[in-house]
């Protein structure tokens, strides 16, 4: 059964592709891009003028919650809200009950993944047994069973010694080393950003200090170890600086950012709704100066990936006092509108840079397939409505937790359709488009 | 008091109706006051204090109105001052004291309090160790609620009763240079005072080891400085904060022999204040430690008058959140 997407602006960057093409999707492949192609019997999706399509976007950096959690999240309900935000496929992070940390957790969540058969899921494997800092996870074990990276994710590798060995070890496998950086010490039970809107309003802050220490650490145990380094939710411009002077050296490092910090910044946590439950996540909303650095990381290259740090918590534990609320929000059926209205329309990127950050570099990061429309590869497509007037609205998001900041906000730019595996498993009624 | 002018001629636009009423549900925090609301309050409490000197110290003002006192961390002070503003302004109260509620059986601070909505009390006066827990009850809760004391965040009614105490000796606080030496970093008193104080137009200095002083302090429109005798240096009004015990288990000082060496209120250093300077201390005092006995016990020492003003004040307070005088003549 062919398909041939026509009409389309098609957004390519990893074959060097920016504008009309059709793109033949033959079963669960692409089979065919290009300029005018023919019919020859494929059924006919005429992309509508204005309409993107690119390689399906791959968010790197997300909370399934599953198995342990599922009042949070399931595998199911998270890949619903991945397919509806764009996203064909993820990578879900192991801090689950059980921690990730041995071939059956792999497998159960990539069993619950095949059950629900929307967005790929791509689970990523503890750095140490139940995360808790001593003893290795069974690494090889987990790479097997299909862990694409391992990571501590929730807090830093509790060691340097256990990151270098971590490091050392995942480089047989070529995987990276994905690092929540954060020195915790310095952290303490800090439960904002340090600066001036923690002190009005009572809140112990972290310096941004405390995540670079911990982005340093990784970049000289990379050096030393050659193994890749990826710096998850990268938040302060200490951070960014690192990895720049990283990347100059020659280091094997990448980093990501979440769209909630290169949108918000402390201020968020007094205005509209003081001490929101919604704007406390870790690493925190920095000041400006951080949120700008992050911004001008993204446009010159510095950053390689958006990722959403995707983290549900149910509405009754973020419904009590600040610094007792779980840090995290949910992101994957916000990033989309979010990078389009803050990068792209606010003139910081074009469209093929967004791509490379949400598509070729996770691809690339996590050497998964995907990143690129080529022949052969899976018909993972997002198809963009880049000037769709978006409202996100908290209770109609499609992950079982309802917990972002960004309910009622109003954005330009949003998803029309996204395809997996030659199967359109979302088509968005607000947007004229049926594939 | 004068009643508003609530059939003001709608072509006269010069001066604006005089304030008589706190024209909001709760009182969360000073920052959210305007300088008219703030002296509204200093204005009324003149007139409750003079209620606690009278041999019957009793008005109806909140005759049938249910208070609840809702402390989740010990309090003597502050709890008691507001139990009898409360019982000197004829209001049922209720004390609920964290060991003997339900929330060591693991209920949410919203459920309490929905709970104690549910019985139709009118005020909720919270006291808690999490900085917004006020917020967060005001978002849920009918009743008025009064900010005891929320966290490292803002403890209201205390900056109140020290700018009513203030103005009484200085007649004004525009102008007067106030230095504030202690604990800055996890104090609510200095937030709230800061807020006052500012706004009101005083000069406000505060003064602590580096290792206490909240970050981006001089966005507050404050100066800061850890040499004491520079914040002491000709200062109408100088205000100590309690150094607790458990900061030196987490390095913000070595010890406190060494934090009264550096920082601690003597004579000595008293001297290079204004000769009439006034010493203050919210309470509960270390003496050794942020303040000497003898400037604790001594001429300059009004410490003890702020406890007494804390009544009146807090009488302000809950008559003005409950209508003021609207309210009155309503009923």
């Amino acid at each position: 059964m062919k398909r041939l997407l026509r009409g389309g602006r098609v957004v390519d960057p990893a074959n060097g592709i920016d504008g009309v093409h059709d793109v033949l999707i033959d079963g669960d492949r692409i089979a065919a891009s290009g300029r005018d192609l023919p019919v020859d019997g494929a059924s006919v999706v005429e992309i509508p003028a204005g309409f993107v399509v690119c390689p399906g976007f791959i968010d790197m950096h997300v909370h399934l919650r599953e198995p342990g959690q599922e009042h949070k999240e399931t595998v199911a309900t998270g890949t619903a809200s991945a397919v509806a935000g764009g996203f064909t496929a993820v990578a879900c992070m192991p801090n689950t009950t059980p921690v990730n940390d041995n071939a059956n957790v792999t497998a159960y969540i990539l069993a619950r993944a095949a059950d629900a058969n929307l967005a790929r899921v791509y689970p990523i494997g503890a750095v140490s047994r139940g995360s808790k800092g001593e003893l290795l996870a069974d690494i090889a074990e987990l790479r097997q069973a299909g862990c694409v990276a391992i990571t501590d994710d929730g807090h830093p590798v509790a060691t340097a010694l256990l990151l270098r060995r971590a490091m050392e070890y995942a480089g047989m496998f070529g995987i990276p080393v994905i690092e929540h950086c954060e020195d915790p010490t310095l952290k303490g039970d800090a439960v904002a950003h340090e600066g001036y809107q923690a002190a009005a309003l009572g809140l112990r802050g972290m310096p941004g200090a405390c995540e670079a220490l911990g982005v340093e650490r990784g970049i000289l145990l990379s050096e030393l170890t050659g193994t890749r380094f990826h710096v998850a939710h990268m938040s302060a411009r200490a951070s960014l600086r690192a990895v720049r002077k990283g990347k100059e050296m020659g280091v094997r490092v990448t980093c990501e950012v979440a769209p909630h910090h290169f949108t918000l910044t402390d201020e968020a946590l007094a205005l509209p709704i003081p001490y929101d439950t919604n704007t406390k996540m870790n690493p925190p909303l920095r000041e400006a100066a951080d949120r700008d650095a992050m911004l001008a990381g993204i446009a010159d290259g510095s950053v390689d990936a958006i990722a959403t740090d995707h983290a549900p918590h149910h509405y009754d534990e973020k419904n009590v006092e600040f610094d007792r609320a779980p840090f995290g929000i949910v992101g994957l059926e916000t990033a989309v509108p979010l990078s389009l209205d803050r990068l792209v329309h606010a003139g910081l990127i074009r469209l093929p840079r967004l791509v490379e950050l949400l598509s070729v570099n996770p691809a690339r990061i996590l050497r998964v397939p995907g990143g690129a429309l080529s022949p052969g590869a899976p018909a993972d497509i997002t198809i963009l409505a880049p000037d769709l007037k978006v409202r996100i609205e908290a209770a109609s998001l499609r992950c079982r937790s309802k917990n972002t900041p960004f309910d009622g906000w109003e954005l330009r730019g949003g998803v029309a359709a996204t395809i997996v595996g030659g199967r359109t498993l979302f088509v968005n009624p607000h947007a004229a488009v049926a594939v | 008091m004068s009643a508003p002018a609530q059939t003001q001629d709608p072509t006269r636009t010069d001066a604006p109706p005089p304030v008589t009423a706190l024209r909001r549900k709760d009182l969360l925090g000073i920052a959210e006051l305007t300088t008219d609301e703030i002296a509204l309050i200093l204005d009324t409490a003149e007139a409750m204090k003079e209620v606690g000197e009278r041999p019957i110290k009793k008005v109806p003002a909140l005759r049938g109105k249910t208070v609840v006192n809702l402390f989740f961390e010990p309090s003597t002070r502050t709890r008691t001052s507001f139990e009898i503003a409360e019982k000197r302004l004829s209001a049922d109260t209720l004390n609920i004291a964290v060991a003997s509620s339900s929330v060591v059986k693991g209920e949410t601070l919203a459920d309490t309090a929905l709970n104690l909505e549910a019985m139709h009390p009118d005020m909720i006066v919270l006291r808690h160790s999490s900085s917004g827990a006020c917020h967060l009850l005001a978002r849920i809760c009918r009743s008025a609620i009064v900010n005891a004391g929320d966290g490292m965040h803002e403890h209201p009614t205390q900056a109140l009763l020290d700018a009513f105490t203030i103005r009484e000796h200085k007649k004004r606080l525009a102008g007067l240079k106030v230095a504030i030496v202690g604990d800055l970093l996890h104090s609510r008193v200095l937030r709230s005072n800061i807020h006052l104080l500012t706004k009101m137009g005083s000069d406000v200095w505060v003064c602590g080891p580096p290792t206490l002083i909240p970050a981006d302090i001089g966005r507050f429109g404050v100066r800061a400085t850890s040499d004491v005798d520079e914040a002491v240096a000709d200062a109408d009004v100088i205000m100590l904060l309690r150094i607790q015990l458990e900061r030196m288990e987490g390095a913000f000082f070595p010890s406190l022999r060494e934090y009264f060496a550096v920082f601690g209120m003597t004579e000595a250093r008293l001297r290079r204040a204004r000769p009439d300077a006034m010493i203050m201390h919210p309470g509960p005092m270390n003496r050794g430690v942020e303040i000497a006995s003898e400037v604790a016990d001594g001429p300059y020492s009004v410490i003890l008058e702020q406890v007494a003003n804390g009544v009146a004040v807090r009488m302000a307070v809950l008559y003005l959140l409950a209508g003021g005088v609207e309210h009155e003549e309503a009923a």
